[in-house]
């Protein structure tokens, strides 16, 4: 046993349970130090309806705007990700109206120019850095709007892999760009017009068409109990 | 100690370990750890459930109440429809998407009711990526026999067939549509091993597959303008005169109104229950994740499977604080990282089930190689670095971005340390009972996703839940739809809520529970009055 009391992780902020003020939405709360913004929210009697989804840092529901104090910089976060602190103020981003184009993704003749129809204002872009400052995914989304408008698609795709869709680069965006949409048609016609198409796959689907697992399925469908069992012990 | 003084045994062992190989459990002995140590095995955590479809089978005591729970609606409460359609779907994550796509592409008038926002799912957190037997020295039938494996011989033979052999013509809809699995030099797609299967199979893209599948699919959903109901919780379902399901009762969250949508089919796509914290574990399920369409089901009359088994996943986050419960994706075990306890020892074969897994973790740290938090958690260590050390530096961040931001966030680097992990409720095994076309014993229900049970048996392969979501959601969808247009619309009364709720009293007095519980209880009602100093 004594051997288990040396594998304790120190947290000095669990044995001595700090109380922090933090201001919600303009109004003064006093919440226990490093618990997450969102459970800051429950803490304090909110009942959280929107601005709550995967609560696991990947839908994007719960992004934030942020200020740490004497800090006059406005940050963003996700609020499931990120501690509170002493003389921190937040308040959840609501939900922005942005324009979502519509399209179908097959049908697109020319995906690289009708990305000009779809989102005439993508080259507008002034080159401000807002929407890279406000990406809590560390995503270089001013690149990516260029990226998308020079037409390497391939290389958006890769950027905005770690996109939550949040939005949060969307309402600083000076020339009206919904980057984080734009760069979703683009990683989409990426997918479904210049990339390979995997042969493999398309073998396999005839053969399961073609019945050539037919004979194996009679056999191991015909097992019983046992017999099953002791065949599946055998895959290895 | 200090947290970088606990973790030097991790780094002082690591190359020893690696010359190691540990053989998994014989069939004998893996029974005798999962009996042992597995929560599902835990028999105080459970009692039989008083009445309905399921009368005296035994389930946790957290869904037993809920399932015996009354409906919120009054039984006068007017029905006339606000909206009417040919297909309800009820769910907005990887299933409830998929089975509105597919009913909506044969030409059905479809609606998609979810309680929060379309795409706010378990589905959009899946890491570990989709298995489909898509390699020349793979077969469906290997997939089929694997998952049989994991699941102990007790997953329901046909669903099971259905899903190997649907797998590919899936990946292909998918990549149709846009998503970008990754490759190969030659083009064809990437598979990694997963734990539990015989070959690799899981298509992947990077630790994000989740999350690219649910972008597309959402968006597909709203390019194809199919019609939304966001922020209403389905509370009750509506039937006809003889049983058949006609329709749903929603609750608009943003104004408390109660809607009501006739249709001709509904599909229940609404998840998993992570969020009633059985035996009190953390876990990694969204905010929604309350059983909802089990308790709509059960009232009506559906009949569930294996009700009494629920996967806790290896490796669930133990610090810091912010992240208990969060998950650690199982690719860090599919690509070499090993499981080690407090005196620098690997226990388990990290690539075995991940009920084997989970069970050989709290054996550790119930016999006290476990390493503790101070705020009472305890864990054991992934070896994260490993991954570096065995396949060159870089190989985490570029493997596991999702992973590494999560942690970097509190200050941690997964590159550098290991992390703690002790297992954390992930998903529910049974569910909802279904037949090859997703269809309940009641007519015009259907469920899809992890609501339904059966197809995974007592324990979920990884990788299949994904599979399991595309290819229950269109078989849902396709066969809604295709009825839509030889039947007419049934009647919408409450007659399933009036007998439930007759059977109820005849089984003595009511819980006072209400459901479905529809959110999580978080809100702190009580302010507390003192701070502690």
């Amino acid at each position: 046993m004594a051997q288990e009391d040396t594998n304790v992780i120190d947290q000095p902020e669990v044995l001595r349970h700090k109380m922090v003020t933090i201001e919600i939405s303009g109004k003064k709360y006093e919440v226990p130090e490093g618990i997450t913004v969102i459970k800051a929210l429950w803490h304090t009697g909110q009942e959280v309806v929107r601005g709550a989804g995967c609560l696991g840092g990947f839908c994007g529901a719960c992004a934030t705007y942020y200020r740490t104090k004497d800090d006059p910089k406005v940050r963003t976060c996700l609020a499931c990700q990120m501690a509170v602190e002493d003389g921190m103020s937040f308040t959840i981003m609501p939900p922005f109206p942005a324009r979502k184009a519509l399209y179908d993704i097959q049908s697109l003749k020319d995906p690289k120019q009708d990305l000009f129809n779809l989102y005439p204002e993508a080259p507008l872009c002034r080159n401000c850095n807002a929407c890279t400052e406000a990406c809590p995914q560390k995503i270089d989304v001013r690149e990516g709007v260029w990226k998308a408008v020079f037409g390497d698609f391939k290389s958006v795709s890769e950027m905005f892999m770690d996109c939550v869709m949040c939005g949060m680069c969307t309402p600083v965006c000076i020339a009206d760009i919904a980057p984080n949409l734009v760069a979703l048609y683009v990683s989409r016609a990426q997918g479904a017009h210049f990339t390979e198409k995997p042969q493999g796959l398309e073998i396999r689907i005839k053969e399961i068409q073609d019945g050539r697992f037919n004979d194996e399925w009679n056999k191991v469908l015909a097992m019983n109990e046992q017999e099953l069992a002791d065949h599946c012990a055998t895959v290895k | 100690m200090d947290i970088h003084a606990l973790q030097q045994i991790v780094h002082q062992t690591r190359d020893a370990r690696r010359k190691q190989t540990i053989p998994k459990f014989s069939p004998a002995d893996r029974d005798q750890l999962i009996h042992k140590y597995h929560p599902d095995y835990r028999t105080s955590a459970y009692r039989p459930i008083r009445f309905g479809p399921n009368a005296n089978d035994k389930t946790v005591v957290e869904l037993a109440a809920l399932l015996e729970g009354d409906s919120s609606i009054a039984d006068n409460i007017d029905l006339a429809p606000h909206y009417t359609t040919d297909v309800l779907v009820v769910g907005g994550g990887g299933a409830g998407c998929a089975a509105a796509l597919h009913a909506h592409g044969t030409g059905a008038k479809v609606i998609l009711a979810t309680k929060l926002r379309l795409g706010d799912s378990n589905s959009v957190m899946a890491q570990g990526g989709m298995q489909i037997s898509v390699a020349p020295e793979d077969s469906p039938v290997t997939h089929f026999l694997d998952t049989l494996k994991g699941g102990h011989m007790q997953n329901d033979h046909e669903l099971l067939k259905v899903m190997v052999e649907d797998g590919p013509s899936i990946a292909k809809w998918l990549i149709e549509l846009g998503v970008l699995f990754d490759r190969q030099a030659d083009g064809n797609l990437h598979v990694k091993k997963g734990g539990g299967s015989s070959k690799p199979r899981l298509l992947t893209c990077s630790d994000y597959t989740g999350l690219e599948i649910m972008r597309v699919l959402k968006d597909e959903v709203l390019n194809q303008k199919i019609q939304l109901l966001e922020f209403c919780a389905a509370v009750e379902l509506l039937s006809d005169d003889h049983g058949h399901c006609t329709g749903a009762i929603f609750k608009d969250l943003d104004n408390h109104r109660h809607v009501v949508v006739a249709a001709k089919s509904v599909i229940l796509a609404t998840g998993g229950i992570g969020r009633l914290h059985i035996q009190g574990f953390p876990t990694s399920n969204h905010y929604g994740a309350t059983g909802d369409g089990l308790c709509l089901s059960y009232r009506m009359g559906a009949k569930l499977d294996h009700i009494d088994t629920f996967q806790y996943h290896p490796s669930g986050a133990v610090y810091p604080e912010q992240l208990i419960g969060a998950l650690v994706t199982e690719g860090i075990r599919s690509e070499g990282g090993h499981l080690v306890n407090a005196n620098g020892e690997r226990f388990v074969n990290e690539l075995d089930t991940r009920d084997v897994v989970s069970s050989s973790i709290i054996r550790e740290c119930e016999e006290g190689r476990g390493i503790r938090t101070m705020s009472g958690r305890v864990g054991v260590w992934l070896d994260t670095p490993l991954l570096d050390a065995e396949h060159g530096p870089g190989t985490v961040e570029k493997h596991f971005p999702a992973m590494m931001m999560q942690f970097e966030r509190f200050g941690i680097d997964i590159s550098k340390d290991p992390v703690l992990i002790y297992p954390t409720l992930h998903y529910q095994n049974g569910g909802v009972k279904i037949d090859a076309n997703s269809e309940t014993n009641v007519k015009n229900l259907f469920v899809a996703g992890e609501a339904s049970g059966g197809l995974h048996g007592r324990n979920r392969l990884m990788g299949n839940s994904l599979l399991d979501l595309m290819v229950f959601g269109k078989r849902s969808g396709l066969t809604a739809a295709s009825r839509a247009g030889s039947m007419p619309q049934g009647k919408l009364t409450l007659q399933h809520l009036q007998r439930f709720r007759a059977e109820a009293k005849k089984h003595g007095s009511p819980s006072g529970v209400i459901s479905p519980m529809i959110l999580p209880a978080y809100t702190r009602k009580e302010p507390e009055r003192t701070v502690n100093g």
